[in-house]
């Protein structure tokens, strides 16, 4: 697919990191993580995933 | 610590020696046929690779600030201080969609600065002198802060007195006028790996000690209870100022010259792609490193200032030369940015006020000089403000400048996507959001949050945000009307 059309995939991360009440708990509790810490240090790798998704799909323009 | 003081100052003294000798032979790295023009001495030649920008860009970015006052907001306040991982998380995707258009703005075009970017596109001498002010008064306090990073490690080791820190900037000061971007482009490097090494340690080895994550968690809870204020998870009413700090943050983010600086100096529109994309690692050490503020309430530290956690912490868990390492690895934090933002600003000057205004027929090789003196000049300003006014000021600066710099975000990026916007618009726009903003600030007794209502509920929101919608709203209008 054209990278145009996967650059909304880039919106995961506003919106997922945006509205607080999808991740103000304290349960699951992970590694001793409440949830609120571990589902947002999450997202650095999942944010740098879609990034190179997209990266990938632009076939090095210049 | 006192039994292992030796050693730890020992260990300090080696690294800031090293990263003394690297900072003068960077003049002689990747070395050009002369060192005696802006984008040599300003930009490294624009010739920087995918690691180098990653060392770069992470070094100037997450700076000695930022290691010392996140666990310290973070341990004050909780949950609400952990607003800088969503903020430089969310950063990422911006900068992928659009600083490789500003860079091949300002590679094809020859500019070292924002403010020539907006030059450039707009050719309105009014608006390019807006954004190159902002950018200098934005950045001038954030240097003055770096100075704080490095004083707290001095107070922890002893070293009481303000030589030590007149001494170390005074080193960087001189270095960076011989060597210009290559001295922090090398240094980095070092101070990269330090910091990794330090968190890597601090986060494997300190809960062990502290018994553990979960009890790392429970202990903070406690104390925010046993102080009724602050807490593991957000208030309601924090919600929105929660987000809108994140996300005003991230937009503000890579308009500094210090940012812009990196970008522009990187050899092409895919290394910051990629850069984009690998960046991030240094947002899990942030989130980790964040993490310090909950260990120093497991630790049960007594401070007397917040800013304290993490060299406390570090100087109470690891052993005397490990320390030394610690606080080396935050003093040369600071050296970076410091660099790099006094290269910023002084390419803003020299381009937009002394070519702009005093010289326009300079020489390369003058707009270099005149460059090298600038940053020796910001740097000692930065110096004398921390040695002689209270650190408040430098921070309340700071805040007021993160607000500042967002609002040249419409005339630098809006360009790069349409050519709708008029230079009068986005000049009134600017004006609108720097002035309504500060107003804002002002009468809410220089705090960055406003309260709003809808709804029956009320909440607060970040100034840095609402001022930038502002300057859109007016940027648009005034434009609309300049179009007819």
């Amino acid at each position: 697919m054209k990278r145009t059309r996967l650059i909304v995939l880039l919106l995961i991360p506003y919106i997922g990191l945006l509205f607080v009440p999808f991740y103000n708990f304290r349960d699951p509790v992970l590694f001793g993580f409440p949830f609120f810490y571990w589902y947002q240090i999450a997202f650095v790798p999942v944010t740098a995933f879609l990034t190179w998704i997209v990266y990938r799909a632009g076939g090095g323009d210049d | 610590m006192t039994e292992g003081r030796g050693a730890a100052i020992g260990v300090f003294l080696f690294f800031f020696l090293l990263v003394t000798v690297m900072g003068f032979v960077a003049a002689y790295w990747r070395r050009p046929k002369t060192l005696a023009r802006l984008d040599e001495w300003g930009l490294g030649g624009r010739t920087f690779g995918g690691w180098i920008t990653w060392f770069l860009v992470g070094g100037d970015f997450y700076t000695a600030y930022t290691i010392i006052a996140v666990p310290a907001l973070v341990y004050s306040v909780g949950a609400y201080g952990f607003f800088a991982l969503p903020y430089t998380i969310i950063v990422y995707p911006f900068v992928f969609l659009v600083m490789p258009l500003l860079w091949k703005r300002a590679a094809s075009e020859g500019h070292v600065t924002a403010a020539d970017v907006v030059m450039g596109q707009y050719g309105s001498r009014a608006l390019e002198l807006a954004v190159a002010i902002t950018g200098v008064v934005a950045t001038m306090p954030y240097i003055a802060l770096q100075l704080t990073g490095m004083t707290a490690v001095f107070k922890v080791m002893g070293l009481n007195g303000e030589w030590p820190l007149a001494v170390a900037f005074l080193v960087l000061a001189v270095y960076t006028y011989s060597s210009g971007l290559r001295a922090p482009a090398l240094i980095a490097f070092v101070k990269d790996a330090m910091i990794y090494i330090v968190v890597i340690a601090a986060i494997a080895l300190i809960p062990s000690k502290l018994g553990g994550y979960a009890h790392v968690f429970a202990a903070a809870d406690e104390a925010f209870k046993a102080k009724g204020s602050g807490g593991l998870l957000l208030a309601k009413d924090q919600y929105l100022a929660y987000a809108s700090l994140a996300l005003g943050s991230a937009l503000a983010a890579f308009m500094y010259p210090h940012t812009l600086t990196g970008i522009f100096a990187s050899n092409s529109a895919n290394t910051i792609r990629k850069n984009a994309i690998f960046l991030p690692a240094y947002t899990l050490l942030l989130g980790l490193l964040a993490l310090l503020g909950y260990m120093g309430h497991a630790a049960g530290l007594t401070l007397s200032s917040a800013n304290d956690v993490v060299p406390v912490l570090f100087a109470t868990l690891f052993s005397g030369w490990f320390a030394g390492f610690a606080f080396a690895a935050i003093a040369i934090g600071a050296l970076v940015p410091a660099a790099v933002m006094s290269i910023g600003a002084a390419n803003l000057f020299t381009r937009n006020f002394w070519k702009a205004y005093l010289n326009p027929a300079v020489t390369p090789e003058g707009e270099a000089r005149v460059a090298k003196v600038t940053s020796l000049v910001v740097k000692i300003g930065a110096l004398l403000v921390i040695l002689f006014l209270p650190t408040q000021f430098a921070l309340d600066l700071q805040l007021l400048g993160s607000i500042w710099i967002l609002q040249t975000l419409p005339a630098l990026v809006f360009g790069l996507f349409t050519n709708w916007f008029r230079a009068p618009g986005l000049l009134a726009g600017w004006a609108v959001g720097f002035f309504g903003g500060t107003w804002l600030v002002y009468v809410n007794g220089l705090k960055p949050l406003q309260a709003v209502s809808f709804g029956g509920q009320s909440f607060t929101v970040y100034i840095g945000l609402v001022a930038l919608l502002a300057n859109i709203a007016m940027a648009a209008a005034v434009t609309a009307t300049r179009r007819r």
